[in-house]
């Protein structure tokens, strides 16, 4: 259980997600690594350049920093103590609680990567320089796929998690592996005192 | 049964036989033509395997080709104005065109050589010389932008130029023309005697690749042809062809024709060395030009050096020996051993040459045959090793592969012709249409050649292309040397006049090739890095705008308060970090060319308005789906106007 809540930290290190934007005129791919706290070029200049491209279809410019840089990395270290208090101190039935509160606020931050991702996409400047309409009539959003690869326009979007998300998961699954565990061997433990 | 057994065996034969007979008709007639192709075809989007860096002699320029696909890449501006780059037009590059003589837009660009350490092609820069105001150029090759140019003083026709010795140690230059040194006013018939050469040894900073020109040797007024340095053993080496032993001043033709022999000058440059750390130069007085472009300034600086380290080859003994060498030479040419030292006799049908080995031998001997002006000259049976003989009419240059094998181009027979170092026996010849000059083998001027390709270049073209007027293009030759013999596989057409050629392995130099500028390491006095420090600046008659471009706008694109009689500096940064992303940018009516301007950098431009409007300005490359619209006005009012400054954007 204290390997589980220690993983997360690899946040810090390894970004959490990954966007890449493919087009003939890019050989190179542009491409942003989101980290917990940081928007990070993939190759240099590659968000600038981002920014240039979709300033055309109105979408506003990737912001240096958003509120979420402080609160994630608030929420993981915290999270982390709790969890390693528990491990410590606690029955292995909070292991349980730890683990499926580390994969509530991970649904929680996944769910607002979604809403930032939609308004990037679907709030654009009225006066945008190129509009697009689908088919229905209604106006083209550019959001890029929250997992998965879909194309936009001449660009092909691929959105994927990076090797900090890995280890977020694993750190949640050993928390549950350790609930498992925890519980065999108290079960086992029962016995034993029930049989002697 | 057997009957029909029979049969089928003989139709069965027969088929055979005709697709045989099929099979051999595709391999002697398709396969020629189409193997010739398959050589030099490069498919979309794949890269050649070489670099050609390829004079553009009256151009002034330097080209850049693929091998073998014959490909333009691009036409780097050396010494001539480039109006498409701003080369000499724009307030950054004009002082690199600086010399003695003031501004000269234009020169006569002839022998590149690129960068070696231990022998061996480095790709780190390309020199070259400029033969008409004697100067030497440095491209540096993470750019493709020449950084760097050194006027020569006391020379005239700086021919013998630009060859680097074995660690770019020193670029080397000679004199062609002989001529009074110092300059003054003298009778030119008092030429002999009077007149002197002057061969100069530039050093190369090894970090930062600085040029110095650090000292000259004075020779007799012989005309100094071309050079190439030792390697290896002989590596500390310079050698030179003369001509004009004669030192007649007119009708050179037919009065510098009549010696049998003419020289190579072998330089002891070591030996050189040590006079200089010896004391033994005198400081005479120069006026030269050096001028430096900075990648970060985005800037170039023009400084007048005024004094130059001379050494007198008459004076000081083991410094220079005369190896005499039959008609007129030409090229000067050392093989990749450095043992052998080629002198192309133009006037001539076979090549001499000479050993290292024994040229040693005899200095040790001290078995001389005289002297000129002081200088040994060695036995030509002392110093030779061998001859080629009949080779071909006028042999011009020679350069070598790395199976022991030398190529030499015969002006007059117009061929190239391959014999075999140590024997001297011709294995090969190949025509050239028509009249071919120098070769070139990438490598084939260093210990290691890589072989594989020669390249040609012609001096007439006449019917090998559509014909466009009385001026048609010169020509390159591209040969497949990889087989026992030579295989012609492509013509193309070349920049101006090619002379001398270098290449060298694509691998060499593409992975350093910068795509961008760092606008944060960009240190031009006159930078706006950020749209926050735009400005428009009133300096009596001088107004400053210190303007940005980007995808798809000028900030500013609108001024006013500018006046007729002002002058008007453009200073314009591509705020651009994207590669291949360069803005143009040209003012009508402005007496200057445009700007083109790489992401990160910042260039300036001089507008004098004339007349009274409003008058636009555009982004003159491609830029972007909105290039059409990246365009501003300027408003010039009469010159007694008081409208104060302003400008704008997007309001």
């Amino acid at each position: 259980m204290f390997l589980g809540p220690l993983l997360p930290l690899l946040l810090f290190v390894f970004p959490l997600w990954n966007i890449t934007l493919e087009a003939p005129q890019y050989p190179i791919p542009l491409g942003m690594d989101i980290y917990i706290n940081d928007f990070a070029d993939t190759h240099p200049h590659d968000i600038k350049n981002i920014n240039l491209m979709n300033h055309y279809v109105g979408m506003k410019y990737i912001p240096d920093a958003i509120p979420e840089f402080k609160i994630f990395p608030a929420g993981i270290l915290i999270t982390t103590a709790i969890g390693l208090l528990i491990a410590f101190k606690a029955n292995y039935k909070w292991y349980l609680y730890w683990g499926i509160l580390m994969v509530l606020i991970s649904a929680a931050g996944i769910y607002d990567f979604y809403l930032w991702e939609h308004d990037y996409g679907h709030n654009l400047d009225p006066k945008a320089i190129m509009k697009f309409t689908n088919p229905d009539g209604s106006v083209m959003g550019f959001q890029p796929p929250l997992f998965g690869t879909r194309d936009i326009l001449n660009f092909r979007a691929h959105s994927y998690p990076q090797l900090g998300a890995f280890f977020l998961a694993a750190g949640i699954a050993l928390g549950f592996v350790a609930f498992f565990l925890g519980k065999k061997e108290s079960k086992q433990h029962q016995l034993l005192v029930k049989s002697a | 049964m057997k009957n029909t057994h029979l049969l089928a065996g003989i139709l069965l034969g027969m088929a055979a036989f005709l697709s045989g007979c099929q099979d051999q008709g595709k391999g002697t007639n398709g396969a020629l033509a189409s193997s010739a192709a398959e050589k030099v075809y490069v498919a979309p989007g794949e890269h050649d395997e070489f670099y050609a860096f390829v004079s553009g002699g009256f151009s002034g320029q330097l080209s850049v080709y693929g091998l073998p696909s014959g490909r333009l890449f691009k036409v780097i501006p050396v010494f001539s104005q480039d109006p498409e780059k701003a080369w000499g037009y724009n307030e950054e590059t004009k002082p690199m065109l600086n010399t003695s003589h003031g501004f000269i837009p234009w020169d006569d660009a002839h022998h590149p050589d690129i960068s070696q350490t231990k022998g061996e092609l480095d790709g780190r820069y390309v020199f070259i010389n400029g033969n008409n105001t004697p100067r030497i150029a440095k491209i540096d090759l993470s750019v493709f932008e020449t950084t760097e140019i050194i006027e020569i003083p006391n020379s005239a026709g700086n021919h013998s130029s630009a060859f680097v010795t074995e660690n770019t140690e020193y670029v080397v230059a000679g004199t062609r023309f002989s001529v009074p040194v110092p300059q003054r006013d003298m009778p030119i018939a008092e030429a002999k005697g009077n007149f002197k050469g002057s061969l100069s040894f530039i050093s190369v900073d090894p970090e930062d690749g600085r040029m110095d020109l650090s000292f000259q040797i004075l020779m007799p007024g012989f005309d100094y042809d071309l050079a190439h340095p030792g390697r290896g053993a002989s590596h500390g080496w310079m050698f030179f062809t003369t001509y004009n032993t004669e030192e007649a001043n007119s009708l050179k033709e037919v009065n510098s024709s009549q010696n049998d022999k003419d020289f190579i000058a072998a330089v002891n440059w070591k030996k050189a060395e040590e006079y200089i750390a010896e004391g033994k130069f005198t400081t005479v007085p120069a006026n030269y030009a050096h001028n430096v472009y900075d990648d970060n300034t985005h800037t170039a600086t023009s400084t007048m050096k005024k004094e130059v380290r001379v050494l007198d080859a008459s004076a000081l003994p083991g410094l220079v020996y005369f190896l005499p060498t039959p008609k007129s030479p030409h090229g000067c040419d050392v093989d990749p051993t450095g043992e052998y030292i080629v002198g192309n006799g133009k006037l001539s049908a076979d090549l001499t040459v000479h050993s290292f080995t024994r040229m040693i031998d005899a200095i040790e001997n001290e078995k001389f045959e005289g002297e000129a002006y002081g200088i040994p000259i060695l036995s030509f049976e002392d110093v030779l090793a061998g001859t080629v003989k009949q080779a071909g009419l006028g042999p011009l240059h020679t350069e070598f592969d790395a199976q022991g094998n030398g190529y030499t181009t015969f002006f007059i027979s117009s061929e190239v012709v391959k014999w075999k170092v140590g024997t001297w026996e011709v294995v090969d010849r190949q025509p050239c249409y028509y009249s071919v000059g120098h070769l070139m083998i990438p490598g084939g001027n260093s210990r290691k050649p890589f072989g594989k390709y020669a390249v040609a270049m012609n001096k007439i073209t006449k019917d090998r292309y559509l014909p466009t007027g009385p001026e048609v293009t010169q020509s390159a030759q591209l040969y497949d040397i990889s087989g026992d013999k030579m295989e012609l596989l492509l013509d193309f057409p070349t920049i101006g006049e090619p002379h001398y050629a270098a290449g060298i392995a694509a691998d060499l130099i593409k992975e350093r090739s910068r795509k961008i500028f760092n606008l944060t390491d960009n240190k031009h006095a006159h930078a706006t890095t950020s749209d926050a420090d735009v400005k428009v600046v009133r300096d009596g008659k001088e107004v400053h705008v210190y303007m940005t471009m980007i995808r798809s706008h000028f900030n500013p694109d609108n001024i006013e308060g500018i006046k007729v009689g002002d002058k008007v500096y453009f200073h314009v940064t591509n705020l651009e970090q994207d590669y291949d992303v360069p803005h143009g940018v040209s003012m009508i009516g402005a007496n200057t060319s445009e700007l083109l301007i790489m992401p990160g950098q910042t260039e300036t431009f001089v507008w004098e308005p004339k007349q009274v409007g409003v008058w636009p300005f555009y982004c003159t490359d491609f830029c972007s789906a909105l290039h059409q619209e990246m365009q501003g006005y300027v408003r010039v009012s009469p010159a007694d106007s008081s409208l104060d400054l302003s400008w704008s954007l997007g309001e």
